[in-house]
């Protein structure tokens, strides 16, 4: 199959290409690109809800930081090594999405938004409840001693965007399966007609659940990931605006493409980092953009890349 | 045998009778058409029958299992296939796969590529397989519709107006492709092109504010005064 | 109660306390809600952004104040009228830039409209800057309340420390019941009101009678946004103005919102009278993070299992 070698040929090249950049990157962008390998690895995830299965989640932010702090409690009070503690999240993970889950999609459309929203703000409310072990807003910091794995210190610079880049690498390769086995089709023929799914005989709410299970999962495995890389848990990764960040990175990259995810991440990292220059209200960037996108590109990058230059792109 | 029955089948919308107290029996093998005028309740009758809707009453009964309680899905795998009156095929992927979506529910691995041939080599879109769904005409959307109902091989398959928007050339395909069908597959045709319906269906049942009028074979009803003012006089 | 302010005060005049504050909550949310509500109803639109117009109708109220000068009244009479008006403007705009060409289509007004909250929120932060800032009330008499209490000569009328409120505070309250009667006899008793109920009811056959649903569903927009700003404009001389202040409203909002039965104005103000009571009295029981889970997981299981609202018969 020529167009399933070139869907290789592209993602691979990607991966092949972060590989290389490490070595020619200087320090600073080298550094932004791991934060953005993980955060990408967070909008695949998302991006499997939202792009492929048509369910627009405002609550993500509530698994991302059940990896975050799955693994980072883990560290901090049962003295967990990063494996386990890794492991730890990712289980925090499922079980959470999966029970959002259960309660969620038993609404549809601006319901199950406003559902997600509530609950993901209810779990970010929690983590400052229990401040005696989150240390709430200001967060905690794991220690560079705490942070190697199997032998290999993660906190140098080195080895924490090899570790990102397996981290996405290994998402960015699993979402391209995901949409090429019938599991995956019947996700898109979800979003497509919901009803004309039912109607061939599939059960809807298995589907979803197991959708949002695997979105969550990645989302938590990102989150994980992101507290042990660069050493920090805090309480501002389960706030809204970390539920509306992949939901643009997504917009901005092309909702339902594999890559657009990371486009979109990439994009709207450099657009932040180059406004705070400018000024404090760098979140002004994101609302903009959010606007010009629905108004004026919902296919996002990748999706008018897909509609005006090559129609099979995952 | 009887593969499908209902007891007094009902449906109320708003406290609107829809659907009244229906006893429908429909034997193996049989090709029946569904008729009666707008409004009739035909495609509430079977949106009941395969559960895209709840009844208000009574029962559905498919080989001699009562499965009113039975989520639209799970009727499916047991062997049912639904037809949209209304086109609802996937835009956004391709003609091979909108049929192997319907294929995969029963086959596996290569089977499923030779179900989808068979089922659009019989419908005639074998050629626009690789095709987007949504750039197909209006017509041939049907045909694909009619496609995927094929590739589900069902015992019974419910076409809901499946000439509707068809051309000449393409009716007269259809029947050529019903006639193939008969027999083998038992069909529920809920249908207003009357020539389809004379020249298909074994028996015809009428429905009429929610309540069969008449059951016959065609030329039965041909005969019938009653269907005559309440169908046939308004067109 | 440790740690509480109010600490000396018996739990009886307490709570009369708690309820006085939970009644200015109250009338301020019955106003925002009611906003949402009807920008809910009529349009079918979820306005995210809603707590943002809450707080530029305090921050235009500041601005007002602090250019104007002079006696405290004016420029609150001035910022009463001037600051809905403003918003409401703003709203229109951003409803026929930017809501109308999508349709109105419900999942990407809601995306459109956080957009629309970081827009107004940031700008706010770039203009206004990052302090609370106070507004002084137009009058602001002490008024005591007495309380009864059983001791050694029967029953004695007492005043105890702490137990009071202002002129000021009771106003919010009148305001607040006048704006809404106000609101209700707009929608009940004028030709706009008919038009608005009619395109809330059926969208396609409103525009079938002639009536120009784009331009109904610009000031409704408008209205909600203009009421939110009423509310902001009236809590400012009691909580100070920040740029991010429109987020609790927001919340509490939905929640009554959705609670009382989307676009159901009795039940939105049922909701709110009953919300912003409890509010002060939770809050005597509760931490405000715990009241604030707790109210939040409750909106989140009303959606799911009873979206018609708590009150009030399946709408729509």
């Amino acid at each position: 199959m020529s167009g399933g070698a070139r869907a290789f040929a592209l993602h691979g090249g990607l991966i092949v290409l972060l590989f290389v950049l490490q070595f020619v990157l200087p320090a600073y962008h080298h550094g932004n690109l791991a934060r953005i390998m993980v955060l990408a690895s967070y909008a695949v995830g998302y991006n499997i809800l939202f792009g492929y299965t048509g369910l627009l989640s405002l609550g993500h932010a509530l698994f991302f930081a059940a990896g975050m702090y799955g693994m980072g409690l883990g560290i901090q009070h049962l003295g967990l090594t990063p494996a386990p503690a890794l492991l730890l999240g990712l289980v925090a993970g499922a079980v959470v999405s999966g029970g959002l889950a259960l309660l969620a999609l038993r609404t549809t459309g601006v319901a199950f938004m406003i559902v997600t929203l509530m609950f993901a703000q209810a779990g970010y409310l929690t983590i400052l409840y229990f401040g005696e072990y989150t240390r709430g807003d200001e967060g905690f910091v794991i220690q560079q001693a705490q942070r190697v794995l199997w032998g290999i210190d993660l906190s140098d610079a080195g080895n924490r965007y090899f570790a990102a880049l397996i981290l996405f690498g290994t998402c960015l390769m699993a979402s391209l399966w995901l949409v090429r086995v019938p599991f995956g089709k019947v996700l898109v023929a979800i979003r497509e007609n919901e009803e004309r799914v039912r109607m061939l005989g599939y059960d809807i709410f298995v589907h979803k659940l197991a959708a949002m299970i695997i979105s969550g999962t990645i989302a938590a495995a990102a989150g994980a990931s992101y507290g042990l890389l660069f050493g920090y848990a805090g309480a501002s990764f389960a706030s809204v605006q970390y539920s509306i960040f992949p939901l643009l990175w997504v917009l901005l990259g092309g909702a339902g493409t594999v890559l657009g995810p990371f486009i979109g991440t990439l994009f709207m990292f450099y657009l932040i980092d180059l406004s705070s220059g400018v000024t404090t209200a760098y979140m002004l960037i994101a609302g903009v953009a959010l606007v010009l996108l629905t108004l004026f590109a919902p296919q996002g990058l990748m999706g008018e890349l897909r509609r005006r230059v090559w129609r099979g792109l995952p | 045998m009887t593969l499908l029955t209902t007891r007094g089948l009902s449906k109320h919308f708003a406290g609107l009778c829809a659907v009244e107290g229906v006893n429908f029996d429909l034997p193996q093998g049989e090709v029946r058409a569904l008729i009666g005028p707008n409004g009739a309740g035909k495609t509430t009758l079977v949106s009941m029958i395969c559960g895209r809707i709840a009844p208000s009453g009574g029962q559905v009964i498919f080989e001699g299992r009562d499965i009113t309680a039975l989520p639209a899905h799970k009727r499916i795998m047991l062997g049912m296939a639904y037809t949209f009156q209304i086109t609802s095929v996937f835009a956004g992927l391709s003609v091979g796969e909108n049929v192997a979506l319907a294929a995969r529910r029963r086959l596996k691995g290569a089977d499923v590529g030779l179900a989808v041939d068979d089922a659009l080599a019989r419908v005639g879109l074998l050629d626009r397989k690789a095709q987007e769904a949504g750039d197909l005409s209006y017509g041939h959307q049907r045909l694909l519709e009619i496609a995927m109902g094929l590739a589900q091989s069902p015992r019974l398959l419910i076409l809901d107006e499946p000439t509707q928007g068809l051309a000449e050339g393409e009716i007269a395909e259809f029947k050529a492709l019903i006639r193939e069908l008969a027999g083998k597959t038992t069909i529920l045709l809920i249908e207003h092109n009357m020539s389809v319906v004379m020249e298909l269906a074994d028996r015809i049942t009428v429905l009429n504010f929610g309540e069969i009028l008449a059951e016959g074979t065609p030329d039965e009803i041909h005969a019938n005064g009653e269907v005559q003012t309440a169908y046939l006089g308004n067109g | 109660m440790p740690g509480n302010p109010c600490a000396r005060m018996d739990l009886g005049p307490y709570i009369v306390l708690a309820s006085l504050e939970g009644a200015i909550t109250a009338a301020v949310l019955a106003l925002t809600a009611v906003g949402l509500s009807l920008v809910f109803g009529v349009m079918r639109v979820v306005n995210i952004a809603h707590g943002e117009f809450f707080m530029l109708g305090a921050v235009i109220a500041w601005w007002i104040a602090h250019s104007l000068g002079g006696h405290p009244a004016i420029g609150f009479a001035v910022a009463l009228v001037a600051a809905p008006l403003i918003v409401g403007a703003l709203a229109v705009a951003a409803d026929m830039t930017i809501l109308k060409r999508l349709n109105y289509d419900p999942e990407r007004t809601i995306v459109a409209t956080i957009g629309v909250l970081y827009i107004i929120q940031q700008m706010t932060l770039m203009g206004y800057g990052p302090d609370a800032r106070p507004v002084e009330p137009p009058f602001n008499t002490r008024l005591a309340i007495p309380w009864f209490e059983h001791g050694a000569d029967g029953w004695a009328m007492i005043w105890p420390w702490g137990l009071g409120t202002t002129s000021y505070k009771l106003a919010v309250i009148g305001a607040a019941v006048v704006l809404l009667c106000g609101v209700w006899l707009l929608m009940s008793r004028t030709r706009f009101g008919l038009v608005m109920r009619a395109t809330q009811a059926d969208r396609d056959m409103a525009q079938a009678f002639g009536i120009p649903v784009e331009r109904v569903y610009a000031l409704v927009f408008g209205l909600g946004a203009a009421l939110a700003a009423l509310a902001g404009v009236l809590i400012v001389p009691i909580q100070q103005a920040h740029y991010l202040m429109g987020a609790d409203p927001l919340l509490l909002s939905f929640i009554v919102v959705i609670i009382g039965g989307l676009g159901s104005l009795p039940g939105t103000v049922l909701a709110a009278v009953l919300i912003g009571l409890s509010d002060g009295i939770i809050s005597v029981f509760f931490s405000p993070t715990l009241a604030k889970i707790l109210a939040t997981l409750l909106v989140g299981l009303v959606l799911v299992f009873r979206p018609q609202g708590l009150f009030g018969a399946r709408s729509g």
